[in-house]
């Protein structure tokens, strides 16, 4: 078994990418890209209110439209389900009311956006023409648009099937916090709203569904980060049975969580497709995207933090009012998320936070990139800057004093994960990790560079942001390693690939064990056919899960090849050795058999035996079970130039140094945190999803709503220390999303410090031109 | 004449002729008539850059043409970019080479954008600002822009002298 | 988001394009198509008719004649931005074009599109206002020109009539020598604009001011000429004070209330790029202001 610390020929290696070739020749197999024979196109009527009884609906003059197929709504679809709304919430004890979604709207729309009826026709344009001739008529009813107006005394419902907005309530708490607020030498109270944003991947979200009657065989095409949790879905809700159905992620333009909803539009495309007997295809436009692809919170924090008198914390109290949005189609792990994430890296010896999520009339909200944590970190963060402003201490000496030490290590931190284990970091140096941050921002020699910009008549400003995530998420995931009598090596995963470089990063693991090439190694990642098991892309977890599984059954089947070779070679396993798709003797590659033929023998002749003391097949299959989540870390520094006058804000220098354990492919995980940090640079300044009172988007374009672009973007300079995990065979630890987690706060710091002469501070996100000059009020400049 | 009418488009250097309605974009009928799914849809309002191709030789959003518009006019799109053995583009290989890709989806606008470039500066020096403004049209979710900033400057000043910058791996 | 069905018609001439305009219904013409494409995928635009205008070249170019600069409506804003006579007798016109859009945007869109669109934050109608430009309107009726003080009528609405077609912008040349500024904040990046000022200044030979012209967009349906800036600023020797007090005026314009940019926020940015474009403008005109 590659152990830490061997040479290696291909892990830790910048292999390059075999997913680039198709994608950079425009040969990549989108869900839009599938054409089949009749295939017929969805568009879905949505409610342009945010909370309205539907009292009338009428699709008979839409139905008449030449080139229309049939026009399907709640009552059409119905009788083909097996329950009334779409079973998908996870179960948690905090949750108050079943809100799951329907299929399309039964009675009630309850956000702008919500699917009501699906036009099936002969292309997209015709069904967009019929559905300007749905007659409906909607029953406005009251909106709950902030979620502390929801919460408030005699706020109307969100939802008529649900007595109260209170949708779930839960505490993250440990220790005596009352005692240690009463023995602190300071307390600080502080107000913050994080805003309204999206996941926005390049690609929206698409399905195509074609059921074969022949063969009595659903086969969606899904741009899904959970091919196999939509399997499940679909199973259960059109009864069918599992090999019925195949569910296949093809290539995926981005992921960034809301690809791990399953969506009402995924059930009733393939209901469709199962009542009309015909393949149908839905792509997501861009302003459906915007109004029905699911976002991330609102979120408004009301804490307080208290430490000794040389700033030491002691502790942190406070309530969060959660935006849960209109539906609960993933579950309460968001606003947890960040409430957990909150500590961070830091000792904190007592804690109590009450989250109250809070249904209103918006687009459900679930984890995108980051899942919380970015949120955590801000709070936490903005505290420790509120408070070495107090105490007068350099912000990076308040955080250096209450850093976890590595001699703390394993450190339990007092809370639960959301599947209810302890949270314990495992490794990593955290005082390291920022003391090289500081020194390769050149933190010490700051002052004097922003003294040399003011005197040019610029205003610098320099933040830190300490930051840890959770990664690896079990309870596992799948990866088969199989050789045939080709000799081809071929991996299968439950794992599911949205850009990560998933298909790249388990070829260079089975390569390794196996002494071939990446690029001779075959991988199927998100189709169900090709994997029983599986689970997908959430929670930064796929090197750490899905990596080790094909580790793991690499090594097996490495194992099985050097048994069978050391009987027909006549050789120890030891003094055998495996390259280029084959097995020989050391010194001697002339002397050995091919892969090919090993798994000939192994793959059996009717009536004769296998090799002595093997099992059938040159194959094995591994679902890794993490024993925990891994944790992996931190430290960014930002320095931004502000203009007090036109309150823009340039991000000129961004320092991160992160620690993921080992790195299989640091090329690709540096592409990973630095994606990661640009999107939370956008989140920090220019995202911003806004709702009316009324509830109405107003930010339905990349015009209004703007992501982060190469000319606002920062070159990011990436440095790696690597703690291994002892908790799984590899030492790694996830990346995916950590990039975006210090951003928000990093950014905030360093905005503040460029305004210091003003004395602003910073509570409300995103920081927009017209916020910093509110905040600058009448002193500005 | 709301009817699909027969147009014809040089596209990668071949005639191709096809009928279609008035309001077919270019890109739906790049893709859906044509089948050439390398040009992508990522917001069909012109901002994200994603269906970028090249008309007559200049970038333009497909999304924002009509298909008719481009009748008896050339197309280049991402499958005309690579030589016709399938060796990559010099930017193409760059962008493998330097991590400026993940996804895949926004990547054929970035290509289409970048040759753009290389052809009006044709030899000239460019800054790392002046590429990333050049850039400012194309939405990337996954890179941070990082990789394909390096992998044009990497291409763009290849003639230079000047050791480069940047984190070729 | 994909767009209604139309009639579409590529007129061979001028005469046939004017013609169409006064026959058909609910027709629009299209011009580079990046503000009405948008529109039409969006279903927020579906004329019955769509009439193409690529069709006819001779509404296209850019030349000089006397001391008017003119620009055919057809003109790509790509063609504007890079044609040597546009920098090197309006440099305003060319730096703002860098601003517009994207250069995928700009090499399709149209310097009479942008204009005769009139969306409230775009930096060519802004740059017609400083320069007094004429906008040349056509129909089977006649001629008409419009300035550009009088060409809004309203949001995204201009006085071009149903059967009329923009076919031609005039901009009065200013004389070498003549200093100019353009300033944008956008909230990110290459974006669209939130505010954006035009500056032109021009100066006697004892080195006064004899002639100013400032244009504001982004705070209402048009952009704003400073007149009282521009009377203030005739005849002043060049300072600070002379700026801040001109700028003063922007400061003090209507302004509309915006998503993201509350209408003291826009006069503020009015008042502060107002500066800033005049600085620029008095420094390129051989003015030497210091703060």
């Amino acid at each position: 078994m590659t152990v830490l610390g061997q040479a290696t020929k291909w892990i830790g290696h910048p292999v390059p990418r075999l997913e680039d070739g198709a994608l950079l020749r425009g040969q990549g197999r989108f869900v839009d890209d599938i054409e089949l024979p009749g295939l017929l196109h969805g568009a879905f009527l949505r409610s342009p209110l945010a909370h309205a009884r539907i009292t009338s609906l009428d699709v008979s003059a839409a139905e008449a439209l030449p080139g229309v197929r049939r026009v399907l709504t709640y009552a059409d679809l119905r009788p083909l389900l097996t329950c009334d709304r779409i079973p998908l919430a996870m179960p948690s004890g905090a949750i108050r009311f079943d809100v799951d979604p329907f299929v399309l709207a039964k009675d009630e729309v309850c956000h702008v956006g919500e699917p009501i009826a699906l036009v099936v026709a002969e292309s997209r344009h015709v069904a967009e023409d019929a559905l300007a001739l749905i007659e409906i008529e909607l029953d406005a009813l009251p909106a709950v648009v902030d979620p502390r107006l929801g919460l408030a005394p005699g706020a109307p419902q969100a939802r008529t099937d649900c007595p109260d907005n209170l949708v779930a309530k839960m505490s993250a708490a440990y220790g005596d916090v009352e005692s240690a607020f009463a023995s602190a030498a300071h307390v600080i109270a502080e107000e913050f709203h994080i805003h309204k944003g999206g996941g926005h991947s390049i690609e929206p979200r698409g399905i195509v569904a074609r059921f074969d009657g022949g063969d009595d065989l659903m086969t969606v095409w899904d741009s899904t980060q959970m091919p196999h949790q939509a399997k499940r879905v679909l199973v259960r809700t059109l009864g069918l049975f599992e090999h019925q159905v195949r569910v296949i992620a093809p290539d995926v333009g981005g992921g960034f969580g809301p690809k791990f909803v399953f969506h009402p539009e995924e059930l009733a495309v393939a209901a469709a497709a199962l009542l009309l007997k015909a393949p149908v295809k839905w792509i997501e436009d861009r302003f459906e995207n915007f109004m029905s692809t699911v976002q991330e919170r609102d979120q408004y924090w009301s804490v307080e933090v208290a430490s000794d008198a040389e700033g030491r914390l002691l502790g942190i109290r406070g309530r969060l009012v959660h935006d849960h949005g209109a539906y609960t189609p993933y579950g309460v792990a968001l606003p947890y998320n960040s409430a957990t994430n909150l500590l961070g890296p830091y000792v904190l010896p007592t804690y109590k936070l009450d989250i109250e999520l809070c249904l209103t009339n918006l687009i459900p909200s679930t984890p995108t990139r980051g899942a919380g944590r970015p949120q955590g970190t801000f709070i936490m963060e903005r505290m420790l800057d509120r408070l070495a402003g107090r105490l007068g201490l350099d912000r990076a000496e308040i955080r250096r004093r209450n850093l976890i030490g590595p001699a703390q290590m394993p450190y339990d931190t007092g809370l639960k994960t959301r599947d209810g284990g302890a949270m314990i970091y495992d490794s990593g140096d955290y005082v390291a990790c920022q003391a090289r941050a500081l020194e390769i921002a050149g933190w010490a020699g700051f002052e004097e560079r922003r003294a040399a910009a003011r005197r040019e008549g610029r205003w610098l400003g320099i933040g830190l942001s300490n930051y840890v995530e959770g990664s690896g998420r079990g309870p596992f995931e799948s990866a088969a390693v199989r050789i045939g009598p080709s000799g081809k090596v071929v991996v299968t995963t439950g794992a599911a690939a949205q850009g990560q470089g998933t298909v790249t990063m388990l070829a260079q693991l089975a390569a390794e064990a196996l002494g071939v090439k990446p690029q001779d190694v075959t991988v199927i990642a998100g189709d169900t056919a090709a994997s029983p098991l599986g689970l997908g892309a959430f929670a930064s977890r796929q090197a750490v899960t899905a990596g080790n599984a094909a580790h793991l059954a690499a090594h097996e089947v490495r194992e099985k090849i050097l048994h069978v070779a050391s009987a027909w070679l006549e050789a120890e396993p030891d003094d055998l050795d495996l390259a280029d798709g084959r097995v020989h003797v050391k010194g001697v590659p002339g002397h050995g058999r091919s892969f090919g033929e090993i798994a000939s023998a192994l793959a059996g002749l009717p009536g004769l035996a296998l090799p002595k003391g093997t099992a059938p097949g040159l194959a094995a299959a591994v679902d890794f079970r993490p024993p925990a989540m891994t944790y992996c870390n931190g430290t960014h520094v930002a320095e931004v130039e502000v203009d007090p006058e036109t309150c823009v804000v340039k991000v000129t220098r961004y320092v991160v140094v992160h620690d993921c354990g080992r790195l299989i492919n640091p090329m690709m995980v540096d592409g990973q945190i630095i994606g990661g940090v640009v999107h939370g640079i956008g989140s920090a300044l220019y995202e911003w999803m806004v709702y009316g009172e009324d509830g109405q988007p107003l930010t339905c374009t990349y015009a209004d709503y703007l992501l982060s672009t190469a000319d606002v973007a920062p070159r990011i300079e990436l440095h790696h220390m690597e703690s291994p995990t002892p908790l799984n065979p590899l030492g790694v630890k996830g990346a995916g999303e950590s990039g975006t987690i210090a951003a928000l706060a990093v950014i905030a710091s360093a905005v503040e410090d460029a305004l210091r002469p003003f004395d602003i501070t910073v509570r409300d996100l995103p920081m927009t031109q017209a916020r910093l000059y509110g905040l600058l009020g009448g002193a500005r400049p | 004449m709301h009817e699909a009418r027969t147009i014809s488009i040089e596209v990668n250097g071949v005639l191709r002729e096809a009928a279609a309605e008035p309001r077919i974009h270019l890109a739906d009928f790049l893709r859906h008539t044509l089948g050439l799914t390398g040009t992508h849809i990522g917001c069909e309002h012109g901002v994200c850059g994603a269906c970028t191709v090249l008309l007559d030789g200049a970038s333009v959003r497909s999304c924002l043409t009509l298909a008719v518009q481009a009748h008896g006019r050339t197309v280049t799109t991402i499958e005309g970019v690579a030589a016709p053995d399938g060796a990559l583009h010099p930017l193409q290989a760059a962008l493998a080479a330097h991590h400026g890709l993940q996804c895949g989806y926004c990547t054929p606008g970035v290509v289409m954008t970048l040759i753009e470039l290389q052809r009006e500066l044709d030899g000239q020096p460019i800054e790392e600002p002046a590429v990333r403004k050049a850039l400012a049209g194309n939405l990337c979710r996954c890179t941070g822009y990082q990789g394909m900033v390096d992998a044009a400057l990497s291409v763009l000043n290849a003639q230079q002298t000047t050791a480069m910058e940047g984190s070729a791996p | 988001m994909k767009p209604a069905a139309f009639a579409y018609h590529t007129p061979a001439s001028k005469a046939e394009l004017l013609s169409l305009l006064s026959e058909l219904e609910d027709a629009r013409v299209i011009a580079g198509g990046q503000s009405l494409m948008p529109m039409m995928n969006l279903r927020l635009a579906a004329p019955s008719h769509l009439i193409d205008l690529n069709s006819l070249p001779e509404l296209g170019g850019i030349a000089q004649d006397g001391d008017t600069l003119v620009i055919g409506a057809m003109t790509r804003q790509r063609e504007a931005e890079r044609s040597p006579l546009v920098a090197r007798v309006c440099p305003l016109l060319r730096d703002a074009l860098e601003h517009v859009g994207f250069q995928q945007t700009r090499n399709r869109g149209t310097v009479g599109g942008s204009i005769a669109h009139m969306d409230p934050t775009a930096e060519l109608p802004v740059v017609a206002s400083a320069l007094d430009g004429v906008l040349i309107i056509e129909s089977v009726r006649g001629v008409r020109r419009v300035p550009m003080g009088e060409f809004s009528v309203g949001y995204l609405a201009t006085q071009v009539e149903p059967d009329e077609v923009l076919v031609r912008i005039e901009l009065p040349l200013w004389p070498e020598g003549h200093g100019w500024g353009f300033e944008e904040v956008t909230r990110r990046g290459e974006n669209f604009s939130v505010v954006c000022v035009a500056a032109l200044v021009l100066l006697d030979g004892a080195g006064r001011i004899s002639r100013a012209a400032i244009a504001v967009g982004g705070l209402a349906a048009a952009p704003v000429r400073l007149t009282e800036a521009e009377a203030v600023l005739t005849g002043a020797v060049p300072s600070e004070e002379a700026i801040s007090a001109a700028a003063a005026f922007a400061g003090e314009l209507e302004a509309d209330d915006a998503l993201f940019v509350p209408p003291d926020f826009k006069q503020h940015l009015a008042r502060v790029l107002t500066t800033r474009a005049l600085r620029s403008a008095l420094e390129r005109a051989g003015s030497q202001v210091h703060a």
